[in-house]
């Protein structure tokens, strides 16, 4: 590696350093826009007792879920863990721990941790079990509560296209939390199905500028639909 | 005789308005965009970062990198627009949403609602409700009046953990149009050949009826 050249060669280097009980911060939206080639080296390595940050955990066989059937997750913060039988045994058992976490209150904690914000105020989780044990504060009338920022060892990103000094364009809903993540890692790793020279990409279509960025790796994707929706071509 | 899934969406589609942006929650909610009126422009809201949410794809326009949140697989519709999670919340927890049609399990007299958990039996998360709930000030729940057994579901307060606090002025029940103020239900409309005395004795929560209680037009 070479100035601001983030390229690296294999996935084993990409996620070089990640060791058991850390936090790692996962974009992605359901099977929309993971890092599934980083998700696999993660199994692969075996790493475990770590901290999942991520909307949702994947199914039984793909994204996250995958991490599940070692048990390499300790606990996972995620808003939605439907569609996941080995996730539910495993929480009604206790071996995973769970904190639920509102969606936008999510991507906002991840937002905050990139963006040096300790903790905000929101509305959202007042007066339910989301509240619990949290700072709460009136606000011109309205009550609010506290939540803490996320910050992760890692974070593991899935953009489109990007250039090597680490500049991201993301496609479609596969942004959804993947900007958010990025800025949140301690050591953020991209993968990406296009890799170009730096000068090749438009600076004003950059939705993740490369100083967030510490190495990006070329992969091929499966790319998993979860809910397959179709209309026939006449209705 | 008590609304169909089709029914209660088609009812949620009269209060829709021209210019309106609005969020559909999942499952009937969902149904609304099958009757937005004729001559009216909506754009759907969908949380997971699209705003100009389109029809389904034809198979050969299915596309992995864009879907609902829903996780279906979705079309983008003329003048949409794409974003990552946290604009996506900015738009819902600001105010910037005219609409959201969520559903529940319970509503109470204080506007309370309960939706994405029963201990014990179903613990897969709020998702973005907890977010629509708290950022929306124009909310329409949309849920069954009672259980099969006919137990209620709109009570004086919510036994299952909540989702939001205070948020929540209009329900539309399978029976009933009704509007949350001043801690009681009130009654403002009823499902086409459903009895007064039937909401009531499906209505836990306290409930204003007025003299006059109009049929729900289709």
């Amino acid at each position: 590696m070479a100035g601001f050249d983030k390229v690296v060669a294999s996935y084993e280097e990409a996620m070089a350093g990640l060791e058991d009980g850390m936090t790692v911060i996962s974009g992605g939206f359901g099977l929309c826009g993971i890092p599934e080639n980083l998700i696999s080296e993660i199994k692969r390595k075996g790493t475990k007792a770590l901290t999942l940050v991520s909307n949702n955990c994947g199914v039984d066989d793909f994204g996250l879920g995958v991490l599940l059937q070692d048990r390499q997750i300790k606990k996972i913060v995620a808003s939605y863990v439907g569609e996941n039988a080995e996730f539910e045994r495993q929480m009604m058992s206790g071996e995973l721990e769970v904190e639920l976490t509102p969606q936008g209150t999510l991507a906002e904690k991840m937002r905050a941790g990139g963006a040096g914000i300790p903790a905000f105020f929101t509305a959202t989780g007042y007066g339910t079990p989301v509240a619990i044990g949290k700072e709460e504060r009136e606000i011109d009338g309205r009550m609010y509560i506290l939540e803490p920022a996320i910050k992760g060892d890692f974070a593991i990103v899935k953009a489109w296209k990007a250039d090597r000094y680490g500049n991201l364009v993301f496609r479609k809903t596969a942004r959804n939390f993947n900007p958010m993540a990025a800025t949140a890692g301690k050591i953020t790793v991209v993968e990406v199905e296009e890799i170009v020279e730096p000068g090749e990409l438009d600076p004003d279509q950059i939705h993740t500028p490369g100083i967030y960025v510490n190495r990006l790796i070329l992969g091929s994707f499966e790319k998993r639909i979860e809910q397959r929706t179709v209309r026939t071509a006449q209705s | 005789m008590a609304l169909t899934r089709e029914q209660l969406a088609q009812r949620v589609a009269q209060e829709l308005q021209d210019g309106y942006y609005v969020n559909l929650g999942i499952g009937i909610p969902t149904l609304v965009a099958n009757y937005i009126p004729a001559g009216i422009e909506v754009m759907l809201q969908s949380e997971n970062g699209l705003l100009g949410m389109g029809q389904f794809p034809t198979e050969d326009e299915i596309d992995a990198d864009l879907i609902n949140a829903g996780k279906q697989t979705v079309t983008m519709a003329k003048g949409a627009s794409i974003f990552d999670s946290a604009e996506s919340f900015a738009m819902i927890r600001g105010g910037h949403v005219d609409l959201t049609v969520l559903g529940a399990f319970e509503v109470d007299v204080n506007g309370n609602i309960a939706s994405y958990m029963i201990p014990g039996k179903l613990i897969k998360g709020m998702g973005g409700a907890m977010d629509l709930v708290a950022g929306a000030d124009n909310i329409i729940v949309t849920m069954t009046h009672a259980s099969k057994h006919g137990v209620s579901k709109l009570l004086s307060n919510c036994t299952l953990p909540l989702t939001g606090k205070g948020c929540i002025k209009r329900v539309l029940t399978d029976l009933a149009f009704i509007e949350i103020k001043d801690g009681k239900f009130h009654l403002l409309e009823r499902a086409p050949g459903v009895s007064i005395e039937e909401i009531i004795k499906l209505t836990e929560g306290e409930l204003v009826v007025p003299d006059n209680v109009p049929e729900m037009k289709f």
